[in-house]
């Protein structure tokens, strides 16, 4: 459904310094799944989701959606055009509503930019888009400082949903709510996706919950994918040393089992991803770099069924 | 692992806390007690508007006042009363007895002088030492925190540095006068996982080396499950249960800290099995409930929860929880007030709805 093709983001910093946000990715997302894409801050996942919709201007490769190559640079009538099948959730529930518009101005807004129905249709399916969220109608009058983050972001999805779209990149949705609330938008999310058959793009760094939610996971570094497969073979079989890093990072609320885990640490910090030296991105940190590892960037390879990690040092997996 | 019969590094007794607002006031903490005795770690749960981060901040001095007020209650350090001091003698306490860490360390630090400069000034107020006897023991501790070139950091600005060795920075500056007790609130929720894994475990380090008592404020389960000796879960201003890390986590007494544990999804479930979330929000502390705080979420509620406040009552050795249904096992005298199913009797009448 979606195909990306050697994908590139670059900021210009000016002074001749670029910063590649995202630098080469290749990935496609079959229709009706959930991809999750985990890495840490400066990663690149979330510039990887705003240039899907048209958020920011790629630098370099292409975009297939259902065969259709999306511009380069969005027109208005673009954004319209496609705005209708690809939609966003956002991350921040109080900085992603217009604090001045109330529910039911927020929720026609993407009908009227569709041009879809008339006032008063428009108005009855913001209502029962409300109740779909599990709100009431009678919150269509209220504005958002009235509800709570996670009352938020369920208007948040609403908004992204009324228009049906076929995909939605869901960027970092739960990360600013609270535990008790995150399950109820989790669940939200998994119910619409199985109802409206949505293929989503769940961007997030909570490892656990992208197992639980996604068919697939993709691991970024650096503005690179270092690994993707089935979610429960990243989560339980990693093969890149990130991958392994971050696993083994992520703590379980579990007290016997933290307590005797190894937490081998992996050292330094993720490098700033301006000049980035040649080589693979994750050598600087990874113990078991060798000198290969240094001059030469290692490029995905099948390391098990269906899972492709990018390290000179995981043998391919061979049939 | 500790004496249970030694003075406690901290000992918090009854704490209650207000903040006056427009039309009325807002209890904050209403009632809170705990104690970590030194090597201990506390872990202190709870999400956002549960009051754990007020309490700490009470303990410290360090909410407005106006519009806060300490109602009541009293908290010991190290068998020492520090609510309610003057500000001289709570500035020979901070910083010397009890280190704080913050939740955003670039906020925490003065974004105008050296890093190793600031760690210096503790010293030189509190220690009395000469600048340069203060600047050396900075890199000292700089470098005992894991801070690469540690000499040459020092005479970094907090721009400079990345948010994991800006928190690494402020864990050397709350260390820089020994204190008995570190409160760390939310210390690595800013951090990715690779970084708070080490933040994490040179916090471990130094207990071990320094044997101080830790109060760790979070809302990560993980987090609380890796460092804590002892947990104690917050809702609505209260602790709702307390006990050692073991008891909270394999025997949870409980409805909030049950509905907690399952609203994370378990290793082998997949996304059609949904996750069990706890509906509805937590209660407005402005008119806090008559009863349980939990009660409108809670799908175990009775009749009673609404009406009147359970006391914490032992369940276990060192193990508490403050729920009418443990005093129903416990209590015969209560009886007659209990009638199940309140929950499902009290929906149909009224329905949700926003704040």
């Amino acid at each position: 459904m979606i195909e990306i093709k050697n994908l590139q983001k670059r900021f210009d910093l000016g002074k001749g310094q670029l910063l590649h946000a995202v630098d080469g990715v290749d990935l496609s997302i079959e229709e009706n799944s959930i991809v999750g894409l985990v890495g840490e801050s400066g990663s690149g996942k979330s510039t990887l989701g705003k240039v899907l919709v048209g958020l920011h201007q790629k630098s370099g490769g292409d975009i297939y959606y259902s065969g259709e190559r999306l511009p380069d640079r969005y027109c208005s009538a673009d954004y319209r055009r496609l705005g209708k099948d690809i939609q966003m959730i956002f991350q921040d529930p109080y900085a992603s509503l217009n604090p001045r518009m109330t529910i039911e101005e927020i929720l026609v807004e993407p009908l009227k930019l569709q041009k879809w129905g008339n006032e008063s249709s428009r108005r009855e399916k913001a209502a029962a888009w409300l109740e779909r969220v599990n709100l009431q109608t009678s919150h269509l009058g209220r504005y958002p400082h009235e509800f709570s983050g996670g009352q938020r972001q369920r208007i948040g999805i609403a908004r992204a949903l009324i228009t049906e779209p076929k995909f939605v990149v869901c960027d970092e949705p739960i990360s600013a709510l609270d535990v008790s609330v995150q399950a109820q938008v989790i669940n939200l999310l998994g119910e619409l996706q199985e109802t409206m058959g949505l293929t989503l793009l769940f961007i997030a760094h909570d490892l656990s919950m992208v197992r639980y939610i996604s068919d697939v996971m993709v691991v970024m570094y650096l503005g690179a994918v270092v690994e993707k497969g089935p979610a429960d073979q990243v989560f339980f079989n990693p093969q890149h040393p990130y991958t392994q890093a971050l696993t083994k990072s992520n703590p379980l609320a579990d007290p016997k089992q933290e307590r005797h885990r190894q937490h081998d640490m992996i050292e330094g910090e993720v490098p700033s991803p301006v000049n980035l030296p040649p080589g693979c991105r994750f050598a600087g940190r990874c113990d078991r770099a060798v000198d290969r590892c240094r001059k030469e960037s290692p490029a995905l390879k099948l390391v098990a069924e269906n899972q492709w990690a990018a390290c000179h040092l995981v043998d391919e997996y061979s049939l | 692992m500790t004496d249970t019969t030694a003075i406690p590094a901290l000992e918090v007794k009854d704490l209650q806390v207000d903040f006056s607002a427009q039309g009325g006031k807002v209890q904050a903490v209403r009632g809170v007690s705990f104690s970590v005795q030194p090597g201990e770690t506390l872990g202190i749960v709870g999400e956002s508007g549960c009051g754990k981060s007020v309490t700490m901040m009470s303990l410290m001095g360090l909410i407005p006042m106006p519009p806060g007020r300490i109602v009541g209650g009293s908290a010991k350090l190290s068998g020492r009363e520090i609510l309610h001091l003057p500000v001289a003698e709570l500035n020979k306490i901070r910083g010397v007895d009890i280190g704080m860490v913050f939740q955003d360390p670039m906020s925490a630090l003065n974004p105008t002088m050296k890093i190793g400069e600031q760690i210096a000034e503790t010293l030189m107020v509190h220690k009395g030492m000469s600048k340069s006897a203060a600047l050396k023991r900075a890199v000292e501790l700089l470098d005992r925190t894991k801070i690469p070139e540690a000499q040459k950091r020092a005479k970094q600005y907090p721009f400079e540095f990345s948010g994991g060795m800006l928190q690494r920075a402020v864990i050397a500056m709350s260390l820089a006068c020994n204190p008995s007790v570190l409160i760390a609130d939310e210390p690595t929720t800013a951090l990715d996982v690779t970084i708070q894994n080490q933040v994490l475990e040179l916090m471990r380090d130094i207990q071990k080396e320094e044997g101080m008592a830790i109060v760790l404020i979070t809302h990560d389960l993980g987090v609380v499950a890796r460092m804590a000796d002892k947990v104690a879960v917050m809702y609505a201003g209260q602790i709702v249960e307390s006990g050692s890390a073991e008891d909270i986590f394999y025997r949870s007494a409980h409805p909030y800290t049950l509905g907690l544990k399952e609203a994370m999804p378990a290793p082998n479930m997949h996304v059609d099995e949904r996750l069990v979330a706890i509906a509805g929000s937590p209660p407005d502390l402005f008119s806090p409930p008559l009863g349980c705080g939990y009660c409108s979420r809670c799908e175990t509620a009775m009749s009673i929860c609404n009406r009147q406040l359970p006391e914490l009552i032992a369940v276990g050795d060192a193990h508490q929880s403050r729920c009418w249904h443990q005093h129903q096992m416990m209590d015969a005298s209560v009886e007659g007030l209990f009638q199940p199913n309140y929950r499902t009797d009290r929906e149909s009448s009224s329905s949700e709805s926003a704040q």
